[in-house]
């Protein structure tokens, strides 16, 4: 009889989450709704779904705390708060199966895959919204969305995407940072759990939207639109709150993590290239978020207490809420790419048999983005009426980002070059992540100089430009790393020509939507609008795009699919299918829960193929020989053939 | 090396390809103002600029791929290379000049938009959920179409009656955010039509609902046009000697100053245009331009003998515009 038999639904930490959801917002609910009587204020209001907008409010942000109580997650907390003692390795409630996953674990390998599987089911909610909202603009005149529920599609495809990769950076940076440290977990394994749980209220306040009026303003959320738009918007402030929130914890978690736990030998030029990135991921994460929280509750407080932040017939300024919002959202795109272009630089050398071209550099390269990244945030805002000369110190800052950047594709082509390449799914990605990664790129500059800026601001260019770079800095990455890291998360191997097939899917698939949306924004076409002139001429391209997505969103159902069935029914997976010098995999495949059962020595350096007779970590000499290959090929595909 | 060799060519080959390419593509709509000029350079040398780098990673990236395969069977590594500082060098700082020169570049044609006239058109542009209002406070025009004369640069003064909005004529290229707030928050763009045609202000800022529809035609015309439009939309005559006789009748002026000699309650302008006037103080001047200017603004300061102080209202320099005492004037300079 295995574990699962005995489990109960409610004895999860999810679903004893919903329930503590539930409770909290209605003693949120409760609590304005009654203050308000004594107060003598209307405490019911019609026109905002029953409840008053502050009741909603706080019964949203009581609901998540309510879930996080009952979830489980804060128990060791409690308990100190208590005075009493807790394990200093506590076992989880569910030690196998899927309620383990449901519950709050403290291992960073669960709290990685949780990670990770949140991401995808967020992501693909993300994505059915661009596929309802890209139906309808197959053609011009509306079909079958209403104004308002378009824009509310169109505002949470945006949100709840930028939700998902937040979700996997974490999944990744989570997962592998302790592993390729040589540490058997975070700094704190607690406060990583409750990074993690507290996503999962927050995204469900943040979903609410569509149910409460949704809300027309984008993913920016700029007043006075914002301050004067339907309930949805606060579910939309105080969702993204909480991500937020979830986002500096992670990042502080890291941070203290690569600082104080590298193990013996691994001084910082030595440790895996990924762990810089995340690491540089991290400092924008715990320094930067705060500045959206601030700038969402602002208008939260200008709609609920009449304040007048960016208000103008109040004495606010509008502009001030922009210089806010991106003074995070900016650095924000660097959290989501950074960690990826570490992937990238990460795999190469594995699949070129190679070193990393310029370690060093690249390493670097990661903190000089992530410096220069929080120093051009305006150009947002070029045509916001912000002071008009404020602009050109912005544009020569975010040009300057492009050095850097460059660093890391000459870095990738130096490794690639008079290598030994082998194509498995994994290096497929990567190449892929390069090449849109580059397209992406380079479609900024252009953005970057203040006056073509004039011309492309709020364009379909826009659209095309953020897509490349998210597709091929996180999500080509992101993929890339989970077929990768699958052997070890699981212990069984994917199915390799699904995987191939996804791949050779959804690039062309992908450069079709890139390049669509960049020329219908040249022609003329505006972002965020449901309808499009049709003598522009650009219908054709427009079902050109909606076509592409449709092709995305199938590849991507084909890989969880394989991943999915993989995990349980794959072929069993050997240690190190790719021969890579990284320590994790040198443990045996999958993970074992408490990672090295004896401290780990770094006696090389960590990129050095090529040098005869070198090891990276002191365990290689053990296992670093392709001497295990199983008989069924398909679970060694690098080492066999 | 000759891998090295080979590869180059093939960069120089691709690079050119696209870009003599982009010259055969028209990826922009015409252009059609003066802002446009420097505007359509830059993406001119931005799009080079990126076909080259494209061009170079994407082909070093292929060549990679197809002549540095793992070979069947080969287990062993490549060649152990770590890094060559030199290059590093190269090519950090080669890209630093490029982007700074290219900042250097972008800023020189920021600064054309933005060179000013010295009397351009004045024109308010005031969005709303979801429509543009067009005003000439000149002629007092109030239109929901942009009518603009053709070569002469509008200074458009830009506001919003609620959110944020954004004002963006493709062929013109240049765009601006509508703010609410009043006079404050105004902002203003500056466009000089070169080309005659019917165009569409779009709203480039997600403003609610509508914001897809929030479109206002735009017409460039002829200055003769233009002018022709104005006066048919306001009543207000094109003629300056027409129009100043009207300002005479609205604001009063005639009620008080006769045209044919008969002395009202202020002196006749038959035949004041450079006749001697004897003033109270006994000295004597000639009713030149500057006279007539200084007479209407600051009536008090020179009293033709004969008539009263203080009853000619010292507030025209305010109620009237400088071109509507320069109308006066004109219609002044014609009795006789």
């Amino acid at each position: 009889m295995t574990e699962n038999d005995k489990v109960s639904l409610w004895s999860t930490g999810f679903f004893r989450g919903l329930f503590g959801f539930v409770i909290g917002f209605l003693i949120g609910v409760f609590l304005v709704t009654t203050v308000r009587l004594i107060l003598g204020l209307e405490p019911w209001n019609p026109d905002t779904f029953g409840f008053t907008e502050g009741a909603w409010v706080l019964g949203a942000i009581f609901g998540v705390v309510g879930f996080v109580l009952a979830s489980g997650v804060v128990d060791d907390w409690l308990k100190w708060i208590n005075g009493e003692q807790t394990p200093e390795h506590p076992q989880d409630q569910h030690s196998s199966g899927w309620a383990r996953y449901f519950s709050a674990s403290y291992d960073h390998k669960v709290i990685g895959i949780q990670y990770g599987v949140t991401a995808w089911v967020v992501l693909g909610v993300a994505g059915l919204f661009a596929m309802i909202f890209r139906t309808e603009l197959l053609a011009p005149e509306m079909q079958f969305l209403q104004f308002n529920t378009y824009n509310t599609i169109m505002s949470l495809h945006g949100i709840v995407m930028i939700g998902g990769m937040l979700l996997g950076v974490a999944a990744m940076s989570n997962y592998l940072v302790p592993l390729m440290i040589g540490a058997n977990d975070m700094a704190f394994p607690r406060l990583n759990a409750f990074a993690y749980w507290i996503n999962v209220p927050a995204i469900i306040v943040l979903l609410s939207s569509l149910l409460l009026g949704g809300f027309d303003t984008g993913w920016t959320g700029y007043p006075p639109l914002s301050a004067r738009a339907p309930l949805g918007m606060q579910m939309f402030f105080w969702g993204v709150f909480f991500i937020g929130v979830s986002s500096i914890l992670g990042g502080l978690n890291v941070i203290v993590t690569t600082v104080r736990m590298r193990t013996k030998g691994m001084n910082y030029f030595r440790m895996p290239i990924f762990v810089w990135t995340a690491f540089a991921t991290a400092i924008i994460s715990l320094t930067a978020t705060q500045l959206i929280g601030l700038a969402f509750q602002m208008v939260s407080f200008e709609r609920l207490f009449g304040m007048s932040f960016f208000n103008p017939a109040g004495g606010g300024d509008p502009i001030l809420f922009q210089h806010l919002f991106w003074f995070y959202s900016h650095p924000a795109v660097y959290v989501f790419v950074l960690t990826g272009l570490g992937v990238i630089s990460e795999l190469l050398p594995v699949f070129s048999r190679k070193p990393l071209f310029g370690y060093r550099w690249v390493a670097l390269s990661s903190l000089g983005i992530a410096l220069v990244g929080f120093l051009v945030w305006a150009h947002h805002m070029f045509t916001s009426g912000m002071a008009a000369y404020l602009r050109v110190p912005f544009m020569y800052s975010t040009l300057l980002v492009a050095v850097p950047t460059g660093i890391k594709f000459f870095s990738w082509v130096g490794t690639l070059w008079e290598g030994k390449l082998s194509f498995e799914t994994p290096m497929l990605f990567v190449l892929g992540a390069i090449s849109i990664f580059l397209l992406g790129g380079l479609s900024g500059p252009p953005n970057g100089v203040v006056s073509t800026d004039l011309y492309l601001q709020d364009t379909y260019w826009i659209v095309g430009h953020f897509h490349a770079t998210m597709f091929g800095g996180f999500l080509f990455p992101f993929i890339a790393a989970i077929y990768y890291w699958f052997p070890k998360i699981t212990g069984r191997m994917y199915n390799e020509k699904l995987g191939k097939l996804h791949f050779f899917l959804m690039l062309p698939a992908f450069y079709v939507q890139s390049l669509g949306q960049m020329q219908v924004g040249l022609l003329g076409m505006r972002r965020r609008i449901a309808d499009y002139d049709p003598t522009l001429g650009i219908q054709n391209s427009q079902i050109l795009v909606t076509i592409a997505g449709f092709v995305i969103f199938t590849a991507l159902i084909i890989a969880v699919s394989n991943w999915v069935y993989s995990a349980v029914k794959g072929p069993k997976a050997v240690a190190n299918p790719w021969r890579s010098r990284s320590p994790e995999f040198q443990l045996a495949s999958p993970i074992p829960v408490h990672n090295y059962d004896e401290q780990v020595e770094v006696v090389g350096e960590p990129y050095d193929y090529g040098l005869e007779g070198s090891a990276y970590v002191n365990i290689d000499k053990e296992r670093y020989c392709p001497t295990e290959l199983s008989e069924d090929l398909s679970a060694a595909p690098a080492a066999a053939d | 090396m000759k891998h090295l060799i080979f590869a180059g060519i093939l960069v120089v080959i691709v690079a050119a390809a696209l870009i003599v390419g982009l010259d055969y593509v028209q990826l922009f709509p015409s252009p059609a103002s003066t802002q446009a000029e420097p505007i359509d350079s830059m993406f001119n040398l931005e799009f080079k600029i990126i076909a080259f780098l494209f061009a170079l990673i994407i082909v070093l990236m292929l060549y990679s791929i197809i002549f540095f395969r793992r070979k069947k069977g080969d287990t062993s590594d490549a060649k152990h290379i770590e890094g060559n500082t030199k290059l590093e060098v190269f090519w950090t700082l080669i890209p630093l000049a490029t982007v700074l020169f290219l900042a250097y570049l972008g800023g020189q044609s920021l600064a054309e938009t933005l060179r000013q006239d010295p009397r351009p058109v004045r024109i308010e542009a005031i969005g709303q959920q979801w429509s543009w209002r067009f005003q000439y406070p000149e002629s007092g025009v109030i239109s929901n179409e942009l009518v603009m004369p053709i070569d002469k640069q509008a200074e458009i003064e830009l506001r919003s009656s609620d959110v944020i909005h954004s004002f963006w004529v493709p062929e013109f290229r240049v765009k601006q955010d509508a703010l609410p707030g009043g006079e404050k928050f105004a902002r203003n763009i500056l466009i000089t039509p070169t080309r005659e045609g019917e165009y569409s202000v779009l709203c480039a800022e997600l403003c609610g609902e509508l914001h897809s529809y929030m479109v206002a035609p735009v017409r460039v015309v002829s200055q003769d046009a233009y002018l022709d439009w104005l006066s048919e939309k306001s009543g207000v005559p094109n003629d300056p000697v027409v129009r100043g006789e009207l300002w005479a009748e609205r604001f009063g002026c005639t009620s008080c100053h006769s045209v044919d000699g008969v002395k009202i309650v202020g002196p006749t302008w038959q035949g004041i245009y450079e006749s001697e006037r004897l003033l109270t103080d006994g000295t004597s001047v000639i009713a030149d331009l500057e006279y007539l200017k200084e007479s209407i603004i600051d009536p008090n300061v020179k009293i033709v003998d004969g008539f009263p102080q203080g009853v000619m209202p010292p507030n025209f320099g305010q109620e009237l515009t400088v071109d509507q005492i320069a109308d006066i004037i004109e219609y002044i300079k014609t009795l006789k």
